[in-house]
């Protein structure tokens, strides 16, 4: 085993090798002060993106060399944070994998975003927004090193801090566009759940030092709490990293404040800080926690099978492209987070095996997940650019204009829609082994309610397939709807580069998907005792096939093969004979002819939606659609409406607001009291606690 | 066996509690100032008669500083103060005798049941003291808050102070420096409240809060 990527790593084990993500930190936090202090010179985004590519890429080869090379932990204790505690960071197999996650995210996040911010500066795409790269510059750096910071983080108060001084960064990244109508409420919101989020993660981490005794996690990890607290540092977790990943009903502030920021960073916030969300997860759920009870994964499926299905209904009823793709990743996160509770199911049930192989579903999905919807967000960013407008209904016919970005961009929809043979199929059909093993596990609820959950997976996939169908199609297809598509060129070598890079991924991990799951079998190692391939004495490099009952496999080469010589043929041969006729077509042929300059008669994304929304809309969201007919004779044109509501808000967060609102009228009250009035409060109090004191010592 | 010692300080403790009842019901400025200075010489015969029972003498300077500042400097010039304000025939309305012991009674029930079992290795002395002076703590706020006056509040801080010196000299081996620091912020605030009482006598022409609260701007 091992035996393909052994590329030596021992050069590094002569120093602590943890010093080079250290490094890493320093410079992006150097490259801060940079963005800060020469806000004014125009070579100020070339250096800090310049800086941030190179950083984030020396991070993430460190990542895989110590992954590749099977490097045990390395921990070192910094001389900061609380008097006589420090700062504790610790590397391992799994804070590698999610270094190398994030870092490589940065690396192109950073080469897309020098070329956006520089389109946007150079008039491009004028109209719509931040031309001004001023307020992202200082933040961008520090939103990456507060990533790496939370991955690297070995004792609570360091994790807390991080994980906190990400949240503030991305907010504050989010904020750079507050010059757009919705980004106040959208920050706001943001921040909001971000605070409450870690209120929770607080209280969970308390609960666990307290078992402990110490904020260290190899304290936490040697003292496992009690059957009731760790239960609820289980919800706990769920509410503070399910609020950063996206989880149903804590997702309101996703599609609000991701396509709020400028799109590289919508890309990282999407790909790459909701995996920091499923790195918390792991950690706690897995590591620190210790031996887990079956519930916890059921919690976990449940929660996920329903993140899943309504975030894909949600990006289905989006018309705003960067708001689809937001809501994509909360169905993506459903998936990864079902994924962990079935490896937690079979943790608990001690088939390690295959929990190994439910745990490296999940982590390969967060792999793609952070590559196509970088990918996408790029591709979003470069519909912006180009055309300067997010709104589907606005697009069309851009695979004339930009045909490169289409190509990329059919590529992240056909990984992301889980089409063989790219990574995202790869992904799902390592989950589907995972889920079909259930009929192994003793309980029986499992056994049914992990067959439920593989359909709700399978919805959410045929929903995103249309989801992203429907994205294509409208935004790329057809022809332009408004005068801005039809005037788009394509957008810059960096720009196309940055989306180059995932998309060249997507097509090798679908192909060659072993040497990555090989990658980061350290981690899943680390975290349930066994690897995936365990119980397989052979193995041929270039099949996949993991421990399974039923003994599939899947090999990505004749995959690729198979399609290849399937579809070529079949377009060469529609090409030869279907294609170079001359077709008339009518002329009230549903407006698909010339004169109508911005082709309205074309399926809208809302229509093309409507099937959909039919069929799911009434019951879960409320939608209703109304048609305005005009009467015959008169020239209005007809109107369609289109209303839903978010039930997450309706049954959710608008009780809670108002529920705040009364208490804070009622406390309101307090403020202009006498000063008798406050001296008779204080001395009520006193007499009321030492009342307590005496009943309780009594 | 009789133990002298121990009776004469419950005793003056106990009187020190007494007049905080008195203090309770006093609605002349004058006779609540005299009630005051009967606590204050109440509570510095307590600290001599802890000086002389435990053989401490620092004790003896903390019973000369109540008797100096208490019995004779505050009440002296509290007098000056009611005088020059011409405030010496004001009437206040304070709880009634009934209302008044029965509240007070049952802050002091409060504080034997807190008290006696939290300290159960502690002597029995200490714990009537401690007792005792918290329920003085108590009566004192119990006073700030029902009187309207602005001096009486003054004189429902300074028992509050008292009782924290009974608890002090109550417990063996309280340092002298704590006493001392006790002593100069009740100098302190007592300067301080001379001050405010004439700066709020001059700037609104009454010490009645209920009229003085109306001056605040953002209440109805």
């Amino acid at each position: 085993m091992g035996n393909i990527l052994t590329i030596s790593p021992h050069a590094f084990r002569g120093f602590v090798a943890v010093t080079v993500p250290l490094v890493a930190l320093l410079a992006l936090f150097a490259l801060a002060v940079v963005g800060v202090a020469a806000r004014r010179a125009p070579w100020v985004g070339s250096v800090v993106y310049g800086g941030t590519a190179t950083v984030c890429a020396v991070v993430a080869l460190w990542a895989g060399f110590a992954l590749a090379g099977r490097s045990g932990a390395e921990t070192i204790t910094l001389p900061m944070g609380l008097p006589w505690i420090g700062a504790h960071l610790r590397a391992d197999g799994l804070s590698a994998f999610f270094l190398l996650v994030v870092n490589f995210g940065g690396v192109t996040a950073s080469l897309f975003g020098w070329g956006y911010e520089r389109a946007q500066a150079g008039g491009h795409g004028s109209g719509h927004g931040h031309g001004d790269s001023g307020p992202v510059l200082p933040f961008f750096p520090l939103f990456l090193a507060g990533m790496s910071l939370v991955l690297l983080a070995d004792d609570a108060f360091t994790f807390l801090v991080s994980w906190e001084f990400m949240s503030l960064t991305s907010w504050l990244l989010v904020l750079s566009t507050h010059r757009e109508p919705d980004t106040s409420e959208a920050a706001r919101l943001y921040l909001i759940m971000a605070s409450a989020g870690t209120a929770c993660l607080l209280l969970a981490f308390g609960l666990l030092a307290s078992g402990a005794g110490d904020y260290q996690f190899d304290a936490i990890r040697q003292h496992a709490p009690t059957a009731g607290a760790a239960a609820m540092v289980v919800l706990l977790i769920l509410l503070g990293a399910g609020s950063k990943a996206g989880l149903v009903p804590l997702h309101v502030w996703l599609p609000l404040a991701h396509p709020a920021a400028p799109s590289h960073v919508s890309a990282l916030m999407s790909g790459v800080m909701t995996k920091v969300a499923i790195y918390a997860m792991v950690r706690v759920l897995f590591d620190l926690l210790g031996e887990p009870v079956w519930w916890w994964g059921g919690a976990l499926m449940i929660v996920g099978a329903v993140t899943a299905v309504m975030g894909v209904l949600y990006a289905l009823m989006q018309d705003d492209v960067k708001r689809l793709l937001a809501c994509s990743t909360i169905e993506n996160i459903g998936v990864i987070v079902i994924a962990l509770g079935l490896a937690l199911v079979f943790k608990a049930s001690h088939t390690p095996v295959i929990a190994a192989l439910a745990l490296s579903a999940a982590l390969l999905h967060v792999v793609n997940h952070s590559l196509f919807k970088s990918l996408l967000f790029f591709v979003a960013g470069a519909i912006l650019t180009a055309t300067g407008s997010r709104d589907l209904n606005r697009l069309g016919g851009l695979i004339h204009r930009m045909p490169v970005t289409a190509v990329l961009a059919l590529i992240g929809a056909a990984a992301i829609s889980a089409l063989p043979p790219l990574n995202g199929f790869v992904g799902e059909w390592l989950l589907f082994q995972a889920i079909l093993n259930a009929p192994a596990l003793p309980e029986w609820s499992l056994k049914i309610g992990i067959a439920v959950v593989g359909a709700a997976v399978a919805l959410a996939a045929a929903l995103a397939a249309a989801c992203f169908v429907r994205l294509y199609g409208i935004a790329f297809l057809g022809r332009p709807r408004s005068p801005e598509a039809a005037g788009a060129g394509e957008v810059g070598v960096a720009m196309q580069a940055g989306m180059m890079i995932p998309a060249v991924l997507c097509v090798v991990l679908g192909v060659l998907p072993t040497f990555v799951i090989r990658l980061f079998e350290p981690a899943v190692r680390a975290m349930v005792e066994a690897g995936p391939f365990d119980d397989r004495s052979y193995q041929p490099w270039i099949w996949l096939a993991p421990t399974s009952a039923i003994g599939n496999s899947y090999n990505g080469l004749i995959m690729l093969a198979a399609i290849a010589a399937l579809s070529i043929p079949l377009v060469l041969v529609i090409h030869r004979w279907a294609s170079d006729k001359v077709r008339w077509s009518i002329a009230w042929g549903c407006g698909h002819v010339e004169p109508d300059p911005t082709a309205l008669s074309q399926y809208s994304a809302s229509s093309f939606a409507q099937p959909i929304r039919r069929a799911f809309g009434g019951t879960v969201f409320n939608a209703q659609d109304r048609v305005e007919m005009p009467e015959p004779g008169d020239t209005r044109p007809a109107r369609l409406t289109v209303r839903w509501t978010d039930p997450a808000w309706a049954y959710l967060f608008t009780p809670i607001r108002s529920a705040v609102n009364w208490l804070a009228d009622r406390a309101d009250v307090l403020q202009f009291l006498t000063i008798r009035s406050y001296l008779t409060l204080m001395f009520t109090a006193l007499v009321v606690v030492l009342a307590l004191v005496a009943v309780v010592r009594s | 066996m009789i133990d002298i010692g121990y009776d004469a300080a419950h005793l003056l403790g106990a009187l020190v509690l007494l007049t905080s009842f008195a203090l309770l019901y006093q609605r002349r400025l004058f006779s609540l100032l005299n009630v005051f200075t009967v606590q204050a010489l109440a509570l510095s015969g307590a600290a001599a008669w802890q000086a002389y029972a435990h053989d401490e003498p620092h004790l003896y300077i903390t019973a000369i500083l109540t008797l100096g500042l208490k019995a004779i400097a505050i009440p002296v010039a509290l007098h000056r103060i009611i005088q020059r304000l011409h405030i010496e025939r004001t009437v206040e309305p304070a709880l009634g005798i009934g209302l008044t012991m029965v509240a007070g009674v049952s802050l002091v029930t409060l504080s034997i049941l807190l008290v006696l079992p939290v300290t159960e290795n502690a002597t029995a002395l200490t714990r009537e003291d401690l007792a005792l002076s918290l329920s003085v703590v108590l009566l004192g706020l119990l006073m700030m808050i029902s009187r309207r006056n602005a001096v009486s509040q003054v004189v429902g801080f300074m028992s509050i102070e008292n009782g924290l010196i009974l608890a002090a000299v109550g417990v063996a081996g309280m340092p002298l420096v704590v006493e001392m620091s006790i002593a100069f912020s009740v100098m302190v605030a007592f300067i301080i409240f001379g001050i405010f009482l004439f700066q709020i006598r001059e700037r609104f022409e009454t010490l009645d809060m209920r009229k003085i609260e109306s001056f605040r701007g953002e209440s109805d």
